[in-house]
C-alpha cells in the first residue's frame, strides 16, 4: 500500500515544485531560438518521467481495473520516450554551421 | 535498498537539469539529449529496484507497443510533420497521466487525505482536458478538421460553464472522496472542455497553443509526483510546465497578444473589413518567375522571410538550391526568422536545418530587422501575417503592434504566395499593394525551381 504521506513531506515537496518552477524558467529563457522545437521535443520525452508513477501503481495495484488504467499509461509514456528522445537526436543532428571562410 | 534508490533518483534529476542546460546552445545540445535520455533510463531502473514490480509481462508489453508506434514515428516523420508529432505526443503525455491519476484515485478510495485528492483531482481535469485538447490540435495541424476557429455566439460562455461543471464536480469530489461515480462524470467535462477551447482556436495561434499544452502536461505530471511523494516526478515535471510555460510566453509576446485573448480571442475568425470599398480598387503588380530571377542577378544582399507556406509546399529544399546558386554568384543571402513563423515555436529553424541550410544564417527578428534597410531584394516565402506593415500602422487591425519583419524597408519586395488569399489571422496586407512589392503567384516550390532555372541558363 502507498505510504501516508506527512505534513512534513508536503512542505518538502512544495519546496522542491517552487525551486524546480524557478531553475526551470531559468534554464529554459537561455535555450536558443533555433532549438525551440527540438527542446519541445526533449521535454516532452522527459514529462515521460510520469511512467514512474505508473510503474508505482502497478506495483501495488489492488485489482485488474487499476492495473489496466497504469498499463495503459506505460504504454503511452513509453511512446513518447522513445519517440521524444529519437526525433530530438535526428533534429539536432541537421543543425550545422557552414566550416567554410564564409564570416558572418 | 531504499537509499540506493533515493540516490539514483537524485542522479536522474541532475541529467534533467543538465539535460536543459546543454539543451541551450547547438554546440551541446545532442549531449542533453542523450542527459535526458540517460536520467529517464536511470528512473526507471530505480523505481523497477525500488518498488519490486513483478508484471514484467505487462511492462514488457508495454514497452513493445511504445517502440512499435513510437520508432517508426521517429525514424520517418518528414520534418514539415513535427508540429503534428508535438501536439501527438502532449496527447499521449497528458492521457497517461490521467489515467495513472485515475489508476491512483481507485486505488487509494475512498479514503484519501484531502490534500492528496485536491492534487489528484487537478491533476486529472487538467490531463484530461490536455489529453482532447491536444488531440484537436493535432486533428486541425494535420488537416483531418478545419484550422478555421470554430465559433459561435455565446462560445466563451458554454467552454467556461463546462470547466466550472469539471471543477465543481471535482470539489465535489474532494468534499467526500467515496463519491467514486463523480469521477467519471468530471473527466467528461473535462474532456469537453479541453475540445472546446481548441476547436475555437485558429491555426495562427497554434505555437502558442502547443506550447501552453506542453506546460500543462508538465504540471500535471509534476502534480503526480505530489500524489505519490515522488520528488523526481515533481522535478521532471516542473521542468517541462516551465519549458512550456516561457515557450507560450515568448509566442504570446511574439504576437503582441494575451493568454487570455489567444485563448478565447478567437483571431482569424472575422474578417476585418476597414474601408473595403478602397481595397478592392487595388491592384497588385504580378511578376513571373524570371522576373524574379532577373532582380535576383543584380541583388547584393537578399533577405528570405520563410512562413507556413512554405513549409506546406515543401520549398525549403529547393530555396537551399536557389541559395547556392546565388552565392556562388557573390550574392549574400539570409533568413528571417519570425517567433511565431510556422505551427510551432521554432519550426522554420528546424525546415531549414532539414535542408542542409547552416544555422549562422538564420537570423532572430531582433537581429535581422536592422539589416532590412541594406537589402536589395527581400523574398516573403510563404509568409504574411508576421511581414504585414499594418502591425506597426494600422491601429485598427486585429494584428496592430505585432512585431514584424520589417520587409518592406528592403529596396524591393518579392512575394511568393499561391493566391491573395489572407493569413490565418484574415487581415489584408498592405505589403502586397506597395509599388515596390513583386507578386510571384504559384507553389513556392515550382517557383523557385524555375527562378533557379532561369539564373542556370
Amino acid at each position: 500500500m502507498p505510504t501516508e504521506i506527512t505534513q512534513n513531506d508536503i512542505i518538502v515537496n512544495l519546496l522542491i515544485f517552487l525551486m524546480s518552477s524557478f531553475l526551470g524558467l531559468e534554464l529554459i529563457r537561455h535555450v536558443s531560438k533555433l532549438l525551440h522545437t527540438p527542446l519541445m521535443s526533449l521535454t516532452n520525452a522527459i514529462s515521460s518521467v510520469s511512467v514512474v508513477a505508473a510503474l508505482i501503481v502497478i506495483a501495488h495495484a489492488k485489482n485488474n481495473f487499476i492495473l489496466t488504467l497504469a498499463t495503459i499509461g506505460v504504454a503511452l509514456a513509453a511512446t513518447n520516450a522513445i519517440s521524444g528522445f529519437m526525433i530530438t537526436e535526428r533534429i539536432l543532428k541537421m543543425f550545422r554551421k557552414d566550416h567554410g571562410g564564409e564570416k558572418k | 535498498m531504499a537509499t540506493l534508490v533515493g540516490y539514483l533518483y537524485v542522479l536522474a534529476a541532475v541529467l534533467f537539469i543538465l539535460s536543459l542546460k546543454w539543451m541551450s546552445e547547438v554546440k551541446t545540445s545532442r549531449r542533453g539529449n542523450w542527459a535526458g535520455a540517460g536520467g529517464m533510463l536511470l528512473a526507471v531502473v530505480a523505481t523497477l529496484l525500488a518498488f519490486g514490480v513483478h508484471r514484467y509481462d505487462l511492462l514488457i508489453g508495454a514497452i513493445a507497443i511504445g517502440l512499435i508506434i513510437g520508432v517508426p514515428i521517429a525514424l520517418k516523420l518528414p520534418m514539415t510533420a513535427v508540429p503534428q508529432r508535438t501536439a501527438m505526443s502532449h496527447a499521449f503525455g497528458s492521457l497517461a497521466v490521467a489515467l495513472i491519476g485515475t489508476a491512483e484515485y481507485y486505488q487509494r478510495a475512498p479514503n484519501i487525505d484531502t490534500f492528496i485528492i485536491a492534487v489528484l483531482v487537478s491533476e486529472m481535469i487538467l490531463g484530461y482536458l490536455t489529453f482532447t485538447g491536444s488531440a484537436i490540435a493535432f486533428a486541425k495541424l494535420q488537416d483531418l478538421i478545419s484550422g478555421k476557429p470554430l465559433i459561435y455566439p455565446g462560445r466563451n460562455v458554454v467552454s467556461l460553464a463546462v470547466l466550472g461543471i469539471a471543477v465543481a464536480l471535482g470539489l465535489a469530489l474532494v468534499i467526500n472522496p467515496a463519491n467514486s461515480w463523480l469521477l467519471p462524470v468530471m473527466a467528461l467535462f473535462a474532456l469537453g472542455f479541453g475540445f472546446l477551447l481548441v476547436m475555437g482556436i485558429g491555426g495562427a495561434d497554434m505555437p502558442t497553443v502547443i506550447a501552453i499544452l506542453n506546460s500543462y502536461a508538465g504540471l500535471s505530471a509534476a502534480a503526480l509526483g505530489f500524489v505519490l511523494n515522488n520528488k523526481l516526478l515533481i522535478v521532471a515535471g516542473t521542468l517541462d510546465g516551465a519549458s512550456g510555460l516561457i515557450l507560450a510566453i515568448l509566442m504570446c509576446k511574439a504576437m503582441n497578444r494575451s493568454f487570455t485573448n489567444v485563448l478565447f480571442g478567437g483571431l482569424g475568425a472575422v474578417v476585418q473589413k476597414s474601408g473595403s470599398g478602397v481595397q478592392e480598387a487595388r491592384t497588385v503588380q504580378a511578376y513571373s518567375p524570371e522576373d524574379l530571377a532577373t532582380v535576383l542577378e543584380f541583388a547584393r544582399h537578399v533577405i528570405v522571410a520563410p512562413g507556413y507556406g512554405m513549409a506546406v509546399a515543401q520549398a525549403h529544399h529547393a530555396m537551399k538550391e536557389l541559395q547556392e546558386l546565388l552565392e556562388t554568384k557573390g550574392v549574400d543571402v539570409k533568413y528571417a526568422i519570425h517567433p511565431v513563423a510556422g505551427r510551432m515555436p521554432g519550426h522554420m529553424n528546424v525546415l531549414l536545418a532539414e535542408a542542409n541550410i547552416s544555422y549562422d544564417k538564420l537570423l532572430e527578428l531582433e537581429e535581422v530587422n536592422p539589416l532590412f534597410g541594406e537589402a536589395d531584394v527581400a523574398i516573403v516565402l510563404g509568409a504574411n501575417d508576421v511581414v504585414n506593415p499594418a502591425a506597426r500602422t494600422d491601429q485598427s487591425s486585429p494584428i496592430y503592434g505585432m512585431p514584424i519583419l520589417d520587409v518592406d524597408k528592403a529596396q524591393s519586395v518579392v512575394v511568393i504566395k499561391r493566391s491573395m488569399a489572407s493569413g490565418f489571422a484574415g487581415v489584408d496586407n498592405e505589403l502586397f499593394y506597395d509599388p515596390k512589392t513583386m507578386m510571384v503567384f504559384g507553389d513556392a516550390k515550382k517557383v523557385l525551381a524555375q527562378v533557379v532555372a532561369t539564373l542556370r541558363k
